[in-house]
């Protein structure tokens, strides 16, 4: 009954649908815009809290917190304008650890697993999935850009062209930290302690509220922290792209002056050579490829945890 | 649908086949060097309680789960050497509902089709001629929330065949449903197994959706203990019925086997 399997005889070679790859994606993205349609609430709340902090926060802190002329601005600016790239970046953070929890919340529900029996390769169906997810995060902080320019926040127009992809690739950053978040989560009231242990402390830890110079200044173990939290980056990238100050080296002695002078100032700065944004890019982009690598670790059947350690609830019966 | 001309090929590759298996949960071990067999064009009962390892075994043949011991094969092509072959020709429908019941029966089947490579027109229009053979064709713009168990389980079958495979799973499709609704479900996949000679693997716990001469087979806590048809079972263990066979094969109180 069950000796060694002879191949598939009078059985026409299997051949997945042509330009299937595209409909795969196309279908995955379209499946969560029609999700996000239908959350109305969920676009609000996420648009509400950056405003929030907008408004009240940085209206309450312009008068206490003096930001001196740094790169990328030419001029002393308004406490709301430097605030603005670590509020996109908080749009972005919160959007990705949704996603994060609708992974987990569809493991439950088990749309999940629909998407985990298609033929296509796993690593192809969560990136698209992350792809997914920050294309709607990014039309979020976008409708919160517009919102914000009637509160003087107004980079120049080229700089909404340029921070694109610089929101973009931090909100792929972003997500692809809640895809592996997503993997090491069991159930859905977990998330309570996603935001305690990773949100808040993220945001906290990162120029996205105070310079790092300043931050520098208070505590200087705070400042490395700050350093090391990827999260600062994806803000700097962002600031400079609204400032459309993005520039990459233009030779290799230029590219390696970019990490020497990193030791040069009194404190380790990653942001003391003459291309700021282009250390963000590569920190951005790095870490990109670092979660979602893991995130399909944690995914892939074979090496995965879920297997392991019994996957959703009631799976194991 | 599938020519019938495929059953000619099923003396030689069964449409599903699990040989030695074993799956552990840390020190819990789920199944145990189980082997079973599907034919082409088979309707094959997996009969077990709950507990019995079922719902493991369906993670592994959908490979939500890997089969580190033993070899899984769907139409031929192993599952871990060539998923996308085996996923491709294989059909599920799973225990817990996996429809999103926020959109409409047709956002769910183009979802669907998409993540098996098939266009929005083509999924549309598979989706038609399915749901017109379910006779569902009047709920294709509906909210699945406002379907009801049964409709919601004949939609979830429809799906599944929407990627045209070759092999269909279900684990314990007709839970939760009325009798009325549960004999629909039923014989509505029967059909397709007599007509367009679809192999079907059936978990259930429920003896009356077995026929006397579909091979059976038993799993019971992560092992398999017998199989055969149910006099074949009847006989083995000398009881008139085949729930009198069950319980006496798997040692289980009256009460427990249903």
């Amino acid at each position: 009954m069950h000796g060694t399997i002879p191949p598939a005889a009078a059985e026409a070679p299997f051949r997945l649908p042509r330009f299937g790859y595209l409909h795969c994606f196309w279908g995955i993205q379209k499946r969560e815009i029609l999700r996000f349609l239908l959350q109305r609430g969920r676009f609000l709340s996420t648009l509400v809290r950056p405003l929030v902090w907008l408004f009240i926060f940085a209206a309450g802190f312009r008068s206490v917190l003096g930001v001196s002329i740094i790169p990328p601005y030419e001029t002393y600016v308004l406490y709301e304008v430097y605030v603005t790239p670590g509020l996109c970046a908080m749009i972005l953070l919160f959007a990705g650890m949704q996603s994060s929890l609708s992974m987990v919340y569809d493991r439950e529900v088990g749309s999940m697993r629909i998407l985990l029996t298609s033929p296509y390769p796993r690593w192809y169906l969560l990136a698209s999935k992350l792809v997914a997810g920050t294309t709607i995060a990014v039309v979020q902080v976008y409708a919160y850009l517009a919102i914000a320019y009637w509160w003087e926040v107004e980079p120049p127009p080229i700089g909404y062209l340029v921070a694109l992809p610089a929101v973009f690739l931090s909100g792929l950053m972003l997500g692809s930290i809640g895809l592996f978040v997503s993997s090491l989560i069991k159930q859905l009231e977990n998330f309570a302690s996603v935001m305690n242990f990773i949100i808040f402390p993220m945001f906290f830890t990162s120029s996205a509220l105070y310079p790092l110079w300043r931050v520098k200044e208070s505590s200087l173990l705070l400042y490395y922290i700050c350093t090391l939290n990827p999260f600062t980056y994806t803000v700097e990238l962002i600031r400079f792209g609204l400032h459309a100050k993005i520039d990459a080296p233009q030779s290799w002695a230029d590219f390696v002056a970019m990490f020497t002078a990193m030791g040069k100032a009194n404190a380790l700065d990653p942001f003391a050579g003459d291309h700021p944004a282009f250390i963000a890019l590569l920190v951005v982009v790095t870490t990109t490829a670092l979660f979602m690598g893991l995130a399909i670790l944690a995914y892939d059947p074979s090496r995965g945890l879920i297997g392991r350690r019994g996957g959703p609830e009631g799976a194991a019966s | 649908m599938i020519e019938t001309a495929g059953r000619t090929a099923g003396a030689v590759v069964p449409a599903i086949e699990v040989a030695h298996v074993s799956h552990a949960f840390g020190a819990r071990k789920a199944l145990d060097d189980v082997s079973l067999s599907v034919p082409q064009g088979a309707f094959v009962a997996l009969l077990g309680l709950n507990g019995a390892g079922k719902t493991t075994l369906f993670s592994l043949l959908t490979r939500l789960y890997d089969n580190v011991t033993g070899r899984i094969a769907i139409m031929g092509s192993d599952l871990r050497r060539r998923p996308t072959e085996a996923l491709g020709r294989l059909g599920v429908v799973f225990q817990a509902r996996t429809l999103d019941p926020d959109l409409t029966v047709l956002q769910n089947f183009t979802y669907h089709a998409s993540l098996h490579g098939l266009s929005r027109a083509e999924g549309r229009h598979r989706a038609e001629r399915l749901l017109a053979r379910f006779s569902l064709a009047d709920r294709l713009n509906d909210k699945v929330r406002s379907l009801s168990g049964g409709q919601a389980r004949r939609v979830e079958i429809a799906r599944s065949l929407l990627h045209d495979p070759r092999v269909v799973i279900l684990d314990e499709p007709t839970v939760g449903l009325d009798i009325a609704a549960r004999q629909d479900i039923v014989s509505l996949v029967r059909r397709l197994v007599d007509e367009d000679g679809l192999s079907v693997l059936w978990a259930t716990h429920l003896f009356d959706e077995v026929r006397p001469a579909d091979p059976i087979v038993l799993l019971h806590k992560g092992r398999v203990l017998a199989r055969g048809t149910t006099p074949d079972l009847c006989a083995q263990a000398g009881e008139p019925s085949l729930a009198g066979a069950f319980r006496k094969i798997t040692g289980t109180p009256t009460e427990e086997a249903a």
